[in-house]
């Protein structure tokens, strides 16, 4: 009874702080909020430490909390249910988010909008919580547009740019295009199953998995693959997979404390954690499983080539973002779903790090984000310099960091699976990692390192809106930089104190973890893997003998060799021979231009997809309604009755005689009708 | 059961109460009339909350039966009754009446009991419509609640007025006629019975079914509207007063969905199911069509009256898929949209009244002056698209789930609407109330009063409140649906 008290107080602590800071933002003082809202985030993250234990002691919950709706024979149910997956995202979500909380009074130190911001981060930390801990199809898909809604208002949080309520707006529709498939995956299950219970849903599959629907013509159709499949591009959309990613990089137009947090850490891992949670669904569709390795390795690869040409400190960080979602997503096409999970929560550790540490750079050079304008920081920042050094060596993968186990993991489960895709996967992940070396280290030589090239007079866009100072305060991040002579400032302690705390995990948790989260039993009965027809997890774990070996082992693999020479073509590159990449960069720029404009995915889906529907709307309004419907029949069936009655017109004279004529011949008509018919 | 008339006071008070408020006349009364009308609507309404109250959920069948005879000759009774169908809308129509009434309160300056005056009236007629059994007792209320609108919109109206109110009309009355010839046949053929429940039960052969279910469809698709006869709706829209339209978008829209399920469905179910795939079709075109439509409008409330109209093509799609959760579906998508089509428009009032323009073109920047507003009417957008623990979201979710049984691709195209919805409802809300601020006028305007905050904050307690737990008003409707739909499962031909 205790514990489902607990249960309830997880999610609704933040979000009675998300009210109080919400309702009365206009009133109460910066201190009420962030108190109100970081106590509530606080109590989150010490009962899911108490619920982990619990978990651990063998205690997991499946219960609803109210009942929603019921209708016909459906019922659906608010619930919970509580067991080592939902636990592992509990802990993963309250403790970035509390960091990011506590962060953010720093970072929003001189905003107006400072109450609000704290409303918001505390609601998206209540709806996420409500989306992970869920039992059911229909609260994950509440979760799941909630979280969607607070990273609309957060993206456009400085309502004023356009930059970013276009990039708010084209997040939640995009979003909207994977829930669309989402919802079509739930109605199938709702469909099939007559339940969208997990549980019942469940045990169920197995009976389904051979039963085939007819969808289109005479083929039959798997029924697994196709709810799979919509409800996977469900998680394409909010875990910004290939074609659906366009707006993850946009989204950096909101504050970087939610970059962190939404996209980075926890919002965007929600598909990966679905997936992970439908694995009993997953798994009996070899078909589904063969589309999410390859668009998971598309987007592991591809993105990854964009962070190499971004000079936003923030974008270099969010594609590879995408990057290493795509590493997550081509774990779950190979089955190792606990991998999936696990890469989620040494990712959320270290990529909250660099983005949080991103953001202090951000601070320190007066919201500057051009890493060509940065250099030679490690001497005026060193806490941001070492965090962010551990965070981009976890990132790489180097051994014995978190990042080494899950992605060394992700690759070595690939390299074992054999489903259609899975070469190809596998080479995506290993050039990845390369990749992701060279463009995370050309990020953290070109802060860090090198020349000091700020304060530069030359800094033309400084000085055009130094003057400017209605805009100050609303629009932050972008316009400012630091004056000619000025020198970055290491930041406050409430900026460095959640980058040392996160810096720790970065380190150890992969060392920690990787033996019972992904080789031993904790996942047992929540993740499901038909290891005869997906092996991959069962062989990878012959291999394993423990951390240790693991590590060692991986100074002579391929992935570590990779790794190093993307660190040290990227020194090279920008710190030894600057002349390199820029003659590349001539040499080759068709390429260039294809990477400078993200493949013309955005060129494309505004020219296809949003001038098409604007034009489709154009007609069908222009020359449906106005030209067919209202000119020919509305008006046309007026000018009709205007004809008729004016040829009825003629027939009223005023002579008796007319009317009298007419009278006799309708008489005589009708009696004609009458005898006939008698 | 309450041993009260309820039924007969819920429609006789507001028409009462709206006699009085004419009463007192010219406008230098005005103070009284709006007191009086607020009166009288807050009257209405208490006097419907013992309906949901004192429902019996269990029952499936007619309760508050109130039985009089009218006009013996013909057959005629006054009767009176509600299932688990109308009772919600009659309690529905008379909370939306105060809201007009106080919309209406410091806007509306000429003829101010005259204006209150019609829409008490047209209150009470209306909950006549939900309440009535009797055919020609339904067939008054029905033509009568259309002519308090049409002054509303003629009298009350915009510089065009004069055409949407006459367009308006005519539009409903061509399909009025239909209705009556239906009413006379059903009379004939029924052995001289107005009764609608013993039209429920009459044998109808398939021929004459299938020319009734047009009848009534045209008759009844006017009003949702569904396309292709819905271009009178915008245009009424933008030519009424804000009360107008939230009556219209409300309530009024209502009379043509209910008129399907009260008539259609149950009187003729073998045309209903002959026929449901020409429902079908124009309710997807609706929501699909009229949702593009919607996207390049410039004028927000031509705007938010198309998606009405998409809206509502949800309601007679899940109408017209037989099973339980489409109709439920339908029915939760019926008084959500009073609600959050009621607040859109309401919000568009309060901007209108402001810079009196409805253009979207002309603003641009509102949060920066009023920020209030702007967080409710970011509520209220995201009701309207379909966002999870809004109201909005209930109706089209159990619509679009119900929909993936019946066939994949009337869900797919259902479900378009979470794309196309959200595009057109966000992308006005961006031009409307973010980005800086670009005119004198936006600079100017002022936040929203207690009376409006007041207004809004009680619809977005409904809107809220009904999304994050519908089921207070499903569980009234279980057993009149599945008696429905038992009774439409069975053939009338014989």
């Amino acid at each position: 009874m205790e514990m489902q008290k607990l249960y309830l107080l997880v999610p609704l602590a933040p979000l009675v702080g998300a009210m109080i800071a919400g309702l009365f933002c206009r009133v109460i003082p910066r201190w009420v909020a962030h108190t109100a809202t970081i106590a509530g985030v606080a109590i989150a993250f010490i009962a899911s430490v108490i619920i982990f234990k619990d978990v651990l002691a063998g205690h997991t919950y499946n219960g609803a909390v109210y009942t929603w709706l019921t209708s016909g024979d459906y019922n659906f149910e608010v619930g919970f249910q509580i067991d080592t997956l939902t636990t592992t995202m509990m802990l993963v979500v309250t403790f970035v988010s509390l960091m990011v909380h506590i962060y953010t009074i720093g970072y929003m130190q001189e905003d107006p909008g400072y109450n609000r911001f704290f409303s918001y981060i505390s609601l998206f930390t209540f709806s996420m919580l409500m989306l992970v801990m869920s039992n059911n199809f229909m609260q994950l898909f509440f979760g799941w547009e909630a979280v969607g809604l607070v990273s609309y208002l957060l993206i456009g949080f400085w309502y004023t740019r356009p930059t970013a309520i276009f990039a708010n707006m084209k997040a939640f529709l995009v979003n909207r295009v994977g829930d669309f498939g989402f919802i079509l995956g739930i109605g199938l299950v709702l469909a099939h199953f007559g339940s969208l219970d997990y549980q019942t849903v469940f045990e169920k599959a197995p009976e389904l998995a051979a039963t085939t629907i007819n969808i289109w013509g005479a083929a039959d159709w798997s029924l697994m693959s196709v709810t799979c499949i919509c409800l996977f591009i469900g998680a394409m959309g909010k875990s910004a997979q290939v074609p659906l990613h366009v707006w993850l990089p946009d989204s950096m137009e909101g504050p970087t404390p939610i970059s962190a947090l939404i996209h980075a850490a926890t919002m965007v891992t929600a598909g990966i954690f679905m997936v992970a949670r439908m694995s009993p669904l997953f798994e009996l569709s070899t078909t589904a499983l063969s589309f999410i390795i390859v668009i998971g390795a598309i987007t592991a690869l591809f993105m990854g080539f964009l962070g190499i040409i971004q000079n936003d400190i923030k974008r270099v960080v969010a594609y590879s973002t995408l990057s290493q979602l795509g590493y997550m997503t081509v774990a779950l096409g190979a089955s190792a779903y606990s991998v999936a999970i696990f890469h989620l929560m040494t990712h959320a550790f270290f990529k909250a790090l660099l983005f949080l540490g991103a953001g202090s750079v951000i601070i320190g050079m007066h919201h500057d984000q051009d890493i060509r304008n940065m250099g030679g920081l490690r001497k005026y920042m060193p806490i941001t310099w070492i965090t962010s050094l551990v965070g981009s060596l976890a990132l790489i993968g180097t051994p014995f960091m978190s990042g080494f186990y899950s992605k060394d993991s992700i690759i070595e489960a690939v390299a074992l699976s054999h489903i259609p895709g899975a070469g190809f996967a596998y080479f995506a992940v290993l050039a990845g990692v390369f990749v992701t070396a060279f463009y995370s280290f050309r990020m953290y030589f070109l802060v860090f390192h090198g020349e000091e090239r700020f304060g530069k007079a030359d800094d033309a866009h400084h000085h055009e809106h130094h003057g400017d100072h209605d805009d100050e305060e609303t629009s932050h991040d972008h316009h400012h930089g630091l004056a000619p002579g000025q020198k970055p400032h290491e930041t406050p302690w409430v900026v460095t104190l959640p980058l040392v705390l996160l810096a720790i995990p970065s380190v150890l948790i992969g060392f920690i973890a990787i033996g019972p989260m992904v080789f031993g039993d904790y996942f047992k009965g929540v993740i499901f893997i038909d290891h005869h027809a997906h092996p991959a997890m069962e062989h990878l774990s012959e291999h394993f003998h423990g951390a240790v070996a693991m590590g060692v082992h991986s100074l002579t693999s391929l992935p570590f060799i990779l790794a190093l020479s993307g660190v040290v073509v990227s020194w090279f590159f920008y710190m030894k021979r600057p002349d390199i990449p820029a003659a590349i960069q001539r040499r080759f720029s068709a390429i260039h231009t294809l990477l400078e404009n993200k493949y013309y995915f955005d060129k494309f889906n505004e020219a296809v997809f949003a001038g098409g529907a604007r034009l489709l709307g154009k007609v069908l309004w222009r020359g449906g309604d106005v030209a067919i419907i209202d000119g020919l029949i509305v008006n046309g069936s007026a000018k009709v009755v205007g004809w008729i009655s004016s040829i009825t017109r003629l027939f009223q004279t005023g002579y008796v005689y007319h009317y009298a004529f007419t009278m006799i011949i309708g008489v005589f008509v009708l009696m004609t009708l009458w005898i006939n018919r008698a | 059961m309450s041993t009260y008339p309820l039924l007969s006071l819920a429609i006789w008070i507001p028409i009462f109460a709206g006699l009085v408020v004419l009463s007192t006349g010219g406008d230098r009364n005005a103070p009284l009339a709006r007191m009086l009308s607020l009166a009288g609507a807050v009257a209405g309404f208490l006097i419907t909350i013992p309906l949901w109250t004192g429902f019996d959920v269990a029952n499936g069948g007619m309760q508050f039966v109130e039985l009089g005879a009218w006009i013996p000759r013909f057959n005629i009774n006054y009767h009176l009754g509600v299932d688990g169908i109308s009772m919600l809308f009659v309690v529905l129509n008379a909370f939306v009446t105060i809201i007009v009434v106080a919309a209406g309160w410091e806007v509306v300056k000429v003829k101010v009991a005259q204006y209150n005056a019609a829409f008490l009236i047209m209150s009470g007629l209306m909950n006549g419509i939900f309440a009535s059994l009797d055919g020609v007792l339904f067939y008054v209320f029905f033509e009568a609640s259309l002519i308090p609108l049409y002054l509303i919109i003629g009298v009350w109206g915009g510089p065009n007025r004069v055409y949407a109110a006459f367009k308006f009309f005519l539009y409903t009355l061509f399909g009025s006629l239909l209705l009556l010839l239906s009413l006379m046949y059903l009379f004939i053929n029924s052995g001289g019975s107005f009764s609608i429940l013993e039209w429920h039960k009459m044998p109808i052969a398939l021929g004459p079914q299938i020319w009734l279910f047009l009848a009534f469809l045209i008759a009844f698709a006017v009003k949702v509207p569904m396309w292709p006869v819905h271009t009178w709706l915008p245009d009424a829209h933008v030519e009424a007063p804000t009360g107008g339209s939230i009556v219209l978008a409300a309530i009024a829209l209502k009379l043509g969905a209910y008129g399907f399920i009260r008539f259609s469905l149950p009187i003729l179910p073998d045309a209903s199911h002959e026929l449901s795939a020409v429902v079908l079709g124009m309710s997807l075109i609706a929501v699909v069509y009229i949702g593009f439509v919607a996207l390049v409008q410039e004028d927000m409330k031509k705007l938010v009256a198309y998606s009405s109209i998409a809206h509502m093509g949800f309601v007679t799609l899940g109408f017209f898929m037989f099973s339980p959760l489409a109709v439920e579906g339908a029915l939760v998508q019926m008084v959500s949209h009073g609600f959050v089509a009621g607040a859109m428009f309401f919000c568009i009032g309060v901007m209108y009244d402001r810079v009196h323009s409805r253009q979207i073109a002309d603003y641009g920047g509102v949060v920066n002056t009023m920020p209030k507003f702007a967080a409710l009417f970011m509520l209220f957008s995201m009701a309207n698209a379909g966002l999870p623990a809004t109201s909005g979201f209930v109706g089209e979710f159990m619509v679009i789930l119900a929909a993936t049984k019946f066939n994949f691709w009337v869900a797919f195209a259902a479900a378009t609407s979470l794309i196309v919805g959200a595009a057109y409802t966000l992308w006005m809300y961006k031009r409307v109330v973010f980005g800086d601020v670009t005119n004198h006028h936006v600079a100017e305007l002022s936040d929203i009063n207690k009376r409006e905050f007041a207004i809004l904050g009680v619809l977005a307690l409904c809107t809220l409140g009904m999304g994050l737990y519908p089921q207070p008003f499903t569980e009234v409707m279980h057993a009149s649906v599945n008696d429905l739909l038992r009774h439409v499962a069975i053939s009338k031909i014989q």
